[in-house]
This record gives C-alpha cells, structure tokens and sequence, in this order.
C-alpha cells in the first residue's frame, strides 16, 4: 500500500510540473498577452520594450519558467494585472463569495428538491407529479443566464422585492470575518448587515438553485417510485406501521442513497453554473473572477493560478479516489 | 405646583431659544463653509471595473481617474464642460517666446488632506519625482507622463527617448518655474491631464510611493497608491472595499474650490453593463456611464437625465499601405468615397453623432474648414478603382469584438455597414472579427495582418497633436509602417510651432494634407459619449474629457 502512495504522489508531482509547463508556455503564447492587457491602447514599440525589460521577458523562456515555478511553489502566484492585488488575496477574497452562494443554492435544491421528489412519486400520474415533471424540464433547459436577468426583471424592476446586484447594500456597515457576510452578520450581531446580506443571496441563489432543484427533485422522485415497489415496503405496509415510519425509515433512507451520489455531483456543476449566475448578479466570486481574468482584461496571472488549483484540486481528488479503489479493492494493489 | 409649570415653561422656551441659535450657527457654518448649498447625503455612482490604484502617474485608463480627479487637482484644468483651460492650482501661467520655461503662480492658502501646505516646492517635488522615478517596472506603468515628457533622467530601457522635461525651481512659495528642454504643443493642455495631478509630498514619502515591484506578470503598489492617497481635491479618501467593490470618498470641508455638496461619494463597481442600468433604475446608483446607445431612448423616456458630452473622439478606417493596392491613393480615395458615413451615422451612431471630415473635434486648434470632403459617391469610386485598375480587389476587414469604446460602441455592426459599402462598388470583403484584449490589437497595430481596421480615440486634452500626431506623426503598422516622411516631417513642425497663429495655420495645411495627399485612414465620425443621471442629481457637468468632477453634484 505504502509504494501504492509513493508511486501516484511521484506521478502526482511529474503531472503538476507537466501542467504548469503547459500552463506557463500556453498563456505566453495566446493572442494579446500580459504586455498587451497592462498598456491597453496606447502600446507603443518603446513602452513595449520597457515592459519586456521590466516582466523579464527579454531572458531565456527557461530562465522565466525557474522563476515562475521558485514563486510558485512559496505559493506565491504573484499579482493580478487588473487589481495589481496578490493573485492569492484576489482569489481568497472571491472564494467565500462562492462559496456562500453555492451553499446557499444547495440550501434551497436540497430543501425543496427532496419533499417536492418525494411528493411527485407519491402522487404518481396526478396533477402534482405532472407539474413536477414539466417544472423540473424547464428548470433543466432554462438557460442561467436567461433566468438571472428574468428573475432580476420580475422581482427588482417590477416588484422591487429584492435588489439588482451585489452582495451588501451600499451604506450598510459589515464587518469582515469569515468572508461569507450573512455569517459575518451574524458573528458579529450586526444584524442588519446579516439580514441586508441575506436579502442580496436569495435571488442569485435561486437562480443558481434551478439545476440541481430540478435535477434533485428528478432522482428522489424515480428513487422513491423504485422503493415503493419493494418488498420491504409491502411487508411494512402490511404490517400495520404508521406511514410516517414507512415513510422515514423504510422509504426516504433507502431512497436517499442515489439522491445524495447526485448531490455530490450537482456541487461540482455549481461551480459552472456560478459562473454565469455571479456574472448577472454582480457577485464578487469565483465565477465573476475566471470571467474577468478571461474577457475583461486578460489577467493572465490570476488565469494561471485559477487553473492550477483547479487542476491541483482535480488531481489530488483523483489520486484519493485510486488510492480508497486500491484500499478496497487488492488487485489494484498487486497491479 | 404654578411655579413648577412656569419654571417648566421656561426651561422649554430656553431650550428652544437654544436650539434656534444652534441651529442657526450650524446654518451659517455650512453655508460659509460650502461655497454653495451643502445638501448632504450620498451620490453612489457605478463604476464599470476596479481602478488600478490612486497613484495618478501610474494610471491611464478611466476606470482609476474617475476617483483620482475627485481627490486630486491638477495645475490647470478644463472648464467644466469644455476641453478649454482654466486655472486650478496655478492661478495663472505663462511661457518665455520659445516655450521652454513656463511659469505657474500657484494658488494660496490650499493644504493637501494631510494638513500640508501646498507650494512650489510640492509641485517641484512632483516634477521631480516623475522625472527621477527609478526602475523599469515603474517607468513602464508612467504612460501618460512618457506621452508628455518623453524620457526620464535616467532611461531603464533603450528607445525610451530624450527628456522634455529639465527642471522645476521654487522661486517662492507662489511661483513654480518648469524648464523643458523643448516645447511641445502639448502644453498647456497637458498639464491638466489627470495623470500628472499634484500629490502630496509627505505622503509620498512616508507611504513609499516610489516603490514598484515586479511580482510575476504584474505589478505591486505602494501603500500610497492602494491605501493613503493625499491630494488637494474635493473629496479625501475613506476606503476601498475590494469584498463589496466599493470606493468610499468624503467631503473635504477645507476645499480651496466649490465644496462637494454630497457627504460621501461611493463609486460602486458593476462590471455588467445590465446591472448598471438595473441598479439605476433600482434606485441603488444615482449615476451609470456610457449607456449603449439602443438604451438612450429608453432611458431618458423614464425620467433619467441623459448627458451628452461633446464629442471629442474620433472613429476612422485604416489603411494597411503594406498592401501594394492600398498604397495607390487613388484606391484609398476611392474607398473614402464608397463609404456612406451620413447613413451609417444616422442609423448605428448614438444621438447627436456627426460625420467626421477630419481626424480632431471643429473645437481643437488647428481644425481647417476648407479640407476635402469625401461625400458618398459610388460612380466616383467605381471610376477612381478603374483608373488604379483594382477593380477586383479583395480585402482583408479587421474589427474587433468584446468591445464597447464611447467612440465605437457597436463594432460589429459599423463593420457590417462599411463592408456593405465597399461590396457595393465591387470590392470584395473578407471580414475578419477578433477579440479586443485577444489578438485584435497585437493583429493591428503589432503585427499588420489586416488591410483595413476600425480604430479610434478619445482625446487626452485640447490639442492636435494629441489627436493628429498620435495618429499619424511617425511610423506605425497599424498604417503599413510607411515613411512617410513630408506628413510626419510636416507634423513635427506644426508640434514646436510655439506662436498661437502660427501653430493654427500649420495644423490646418496638416489637416488639409492629410485630407488630399496622404489619406492614410478616413475619418468616419464624432460619437457624444452620455452619462447617465437619476432625475433627482443636480449640478452634473457633462465633460467632452470625461472629466467629471462631483463636488458640485447634489442629490435629492
């Protein structure tokens, strides 16, 4: 088992140089480069030069990716081109946000998305399960961004519930502790910040809520059918126990198993969606920040370190999986 | 039990006598203290993207001078509403016969926000310190300052050029004298770019402004360009909260000038051109900038006031003379003829669009009214391809996507009317669509792969080398790289024309030249960029600079 570890963590390193090389080599060579993002317009063959001089791209390509990867592996990624902030503070201020909207929209697919799945199966062919069927097909078709301006259209310009943008009003006075502001709110008891923060995430978070709702309530709903046809629910029926026990212990828990595998994966496909949902809603994430990094400016470094994570994050994950298939399965070992 | 109402009844009528006189001096402080009404309250205005930093030598986009010019001043500025001077921290100026030494007799009695005084000395040590500035990371991010001076005392890297700039001597608290090693015709105007505003010389020295560091592909500031920037101007600095986006300025009750009449001005960062229109309409932002120009109706049908600023930009054609054809003037003529501007401007261009003649506004020195004019004329231009015998000529159509520029808001589609145009006097057009910040600069102006271009430019300050010269004063690919050496030799000499009539005259027969002999590029149009105000926002002077300055804005 231990050369098992050994050996993938050898590969692990091999695949993070390789990709980093890659990484390093591709965003040099794309079209419009750093020189091209930090002068804008008024590039002139002498202001390149400066900047050449300056970047240090007038020495060795081999002599650049040293200095990238001595910077890099003091995780320093150096400093985004459009904030000239640390790459590592951009990133760790936009992290939060994320992740604030994500659990959020998890919140709101989970809480909904399991009764409502649970119901449609229970009243199969009915009215409610014809709805649920038709509501979960539009969730899933409906572009994100389409429904980000719909809703923002809908609840702030017409209704005026909720507001446009952002993650806190302006004026309102929060203070940071965690990053996450409803949290921080209430941390703090500054209530009114917890609940100014809370009124900004429902929107954005229903937006980003609609493909795993539609998803969830999908899964629990062909589950549950799957598990009322068993016997053990047939036995509990017929052995006179409240509904409310089938219900719990025989049905949702048996149920629940494929529901939660597909929670799992809907958390990965969130980080997508956020993407677009952040962008409509002007919410400082992750998403907002890789849109950024990509059209509005080009911020190469903050590009670079976003795709190393995340292909850290990837591999790391990978390499546990291989090594639980190894744990629980031996041939793996041997092979 | 009387006496006890009476005494109550006394004590009440003392309080209020009280509270009438306090209320009255407080009346009379704010009104002697303001200049003008102060009425309070928060003007919260969206920002399009985060600015770079405070440090105004080290910025050259919009994004960070929208903030920077409410709290710094410059020597001289423009008129509010106009690209003409007036005095701002120099009460006055003037220049010996050859240009080279300008005089500025400063304003009295006006302290930075540190409570320092602000003198000769601090505007020589603002010279000073753009001249000396040391390092190639910090040289390299001092666009507008290498605009305008050229080099540096010490170059970091070769081509730089020479230095305009010599030296600066305090000759009293109240007189700077700046020496150039030549004139340019920038100045005046260029003294009144935002970029070489006037910070304060403690402060910079405290919080190490000078320091610029490489770090990977970028840059990192000072504490004094993110944190502690001290001007002169109306507003001083509260905060910049990165999490929410948001840049707090306050009220500088000590002013020199017009007092702000908001407490508290928050530039609110919204890169999506949609929220920006939503939050106004929401309420939460009192102000938007560069609306498109489809929303411009629709706004200002729902009550929202819709400045226009005067035009002061320029969207043209280019030609890549690389091209054996479009090295033919005939050919260039003849497309300058093939292109209907009058409907492209009627039917693509925001309200209040103009064709333009020449590469400059009629309001910049230097314009001719006697230039040739290209009217739209599909025989002549058939007539002229004939006569270059480039009937059937192919072109390559460069324009550029993810992109909106106050003087091309809608690239695409000014691509699609051009290139229908030149289809219709026979030429056949390749379009070619590239992406702004990926590739379509480096294509045009670094490399030359295309034979026409769309391009254009917002003017920096009230001068035709600004315009005219940037464009078209030396070598450049975007144009084929051609020596053309009588317009930039012609140019040149316009430049250091030092005499008002002189230099007029010799920007107009420029004007005239570039028109009838060289057409490296047509003028297509002048676009009034607008900004975008709630009804209840007074006092808001719409700039041709987009030099908006918000002390004199109320709210409500």
């Amino acid at each position: 088992m231990l050369r098992v570890i050994v050996r993938r963590l050898l590969q692990l390193v091999v695949t993070l140089i390789g990709l980093s090389a890659l990484v390093f080599v591709w965003l040099r060579n794309l079209p419009g480069g750093p020189i091209e993002a930090l002068l804008g317009e008024r590039a002139t063959p002498e202001r390149r030069a400066l900047l050449v001089k300056a970047l240090g791209y007038d020495q060795p390509i081999l002599v650049q990716y040293a200095k990238f990867m001595q910077r890099l592996l003091t995780g320093d990624f150096g400093n985004s081109i459009r904030s000239g902030d640390p790459v590592t503070e951009v990133i760790g201020r936009a992290f939060p946000a994320t992740i604030e909207l994500a659990a959020a929209a998890m919140i709101i697919a989970i809480g909904l998305g399991v009764p409502l799945g649970y119901l449609a199966a229970r009243h199969r062919g009915r009215l409610l399960d014809n709805l649920s069927i038709a509501g979960t097909l539009l969730g899933i078709s409906i572009p994100i961004f389409f429904l980000g301006y719909l809703l923002k259209d809908v609840f702030t310009q017409n209704m005026h519930w909720f507001p446009p943008s952002g993650r806190i009003s302006t004026g309102v006075d929060n203070t940071d502790v965690t990053g996450f502001f409803v949290l921080d709110g209430l941390l703090t008891r500054e209530f009114d910040a917890a609940g100014d923060a809370l009124w900004h995430l429902i929107l954005p978070a229903l937006t980003l809520a609609t493909i795993p709702l539609a998803v969830i309530v999908r899964i629990t709903r062909a589950s549950v059918l799957d598990v009322l046809n068993e016997d053990f629910v047939r036995t509990a029926e017929a052995k006179g126990l409240r509904h409310k026990t089938i219900r719990g212990r025989h049905i949702l828990r048996n149920a629940l198993l494929p529901v939660v595998t597909t929670i799992g994966l809907q958390t990965g496909a969130l980080l997508s969606g956020a993407v677009l949902t952040e962008r409509v809603y002007n919410w400082g994430g992750l998403g907002t920040l890789i849109y950024n990094s990509i059209s509005g400016g080009r911020d190469y470094p903050v590009l670079q370190a976003l795709i190393l994570l995340a292909a850290l994050v990837f591999v790391v994950v990978n390499l546990l999986v291989d090594l639980s298939y190894a744990f629980i399965d031996p041939r793996v070992r041997v092979r | 039990m009387q006496a006890s109402r009476l005494k109550a009844a006394v004590a009440l009528a003392a309080a209020a006598a009280l509270a009438v006189g306090a209320s009255g001096c407080a009346k009379s402080e704010r009104d002697d203290d303001s200049g003008g009404a102060k009425t309070g309250g928060t003007f919260v205005f969206a920002g399009a993207g985060n600015p770079k930093n405070f440090d105004p030598i080290f910025n050259d986009d919009g994004e960070s001078f929208r903030p920077i010019r409410q709290m710094y001043d410059t020597l001289v500025q423009n008129k509010p509403g106009t690209a003409d001077l007036q005095g701002a921290l120099a009460e006055s100026w003037e220049h010996d016969p050859e240009g080279k030494v300008w005089t500025f007799k400063l304003r009295k009695n006006v302290k930075f926000h540190d409570g320092t005084p602000f003198n000769a000395a601090a505007v020589c040590f603002n010279f000073d310190r753009w001249f000396n500035m040391k390092g190639a990371a910090a040289q390299s991010q001092m666009i507008y300052y290498s605009d305008v001076f050229g080099g540096f005392a010490k170059n970091e890297a070769e081509g730089v050029g020479e230095p305009v700039y010599n030296k600066c001597e305090a000759k009293d608290d109240g007189t700077a004298v700046v020496t150039m090693n030549r004139y340019k015709g920038a100045f005046p105007g260029a003294f009144a770019l935002t970029a070489l505003s006037i910070a304060s010389p403690e402060a910079l020295k405290k919080y190490d402004a000078d320091t610029v560091k490489q770090n990977g592909d970028s840059f990192e500031y000072s504490a004094f360009a993110n944190e502690h920037p001290v001007g002169t101007g109306p507003f001083t600095f509260g905060g910049w909260d990165k999490a929410k986006g948001e840049i707090t300025l306050n009220r500088n009750p000590d002013y020199w000038g017009e007092k702000a009449k908001v407490d508290k001005l928050v530039i609110k960062v919204i890169e999506d051109e949609n929220t920006r229109k939503q939050e106004l309409r929401a309420g939460t932002v009192q102000g938007i900038d560069f609306p498109a120009p489809a929303d411009r109706k629709a706004l200002s049908g729902e009550g929202f006031q819709v400045l226009d600023r005067p035009a002061f930009n320029i969207l043209y054609l280019g030609f890549n003379q690389k091209n054996p054809k479009l090295k033919d003037l005939r050919v260039r003529q003849a497309i300058a003829y093939a292109l209907n501007r009058q409907q492209l401007v009627q039917t693509k261009g925001p309200g209040g669009t103009k064709v333009a003649d020449e590469f400059m506004p009629d309001t910049v020195l230097g314009y001719a009214q006697d230039v040739q004019k290209y009217d739209y004329n599909v025989d002549k231009a058939k007539q002229l391809l004939k006569e270059a015998g480039a009937e059937n000529l192919t072109l390559n159509f460069y324009y550029p996507t993810d992109v909106s520029r106050p003087y091309m808001p809608n690239p695409q589609e000014i691509f699609t009317v051009l290139a229908n145009d030149l289809q219709a006097v026979g030429i056949k057009v390749n379009g070619v669509a590239r992406p702004w910040n990926g590739g379509y600069k480096d294509d045009v102006q670094q490399f030359g792969k295309h034979d026409l271009h769309i391009l254009g430019w917002t003017g920096d300050y009230n001068d035709p080398g600004n315009f005219v010269g940037t464009f078209f004063g030396r070598a450049k690919v975007e144009f084929g790289d051609q020596a053309m050496t009588e317009m930039f030799d012609a140019i040149t000499k316009a430049d250091a024309t030092v005499d008002e009539a002189g230099k007029k005259a010799a920007w107009e027969q420029v004007n005239r030249d570039i028109a009838a002999k060289w057409l490296p590029a047509v003028p297509v149009w002048h676009a009034p960029p607008a900004i975008v105000v709630t009804k209840d926002v007074k006092g808001l002077v719409a700039s041709p600079l987009t030099d908006e300055r918000f002390n004199t804005v109320s709210v409500g």
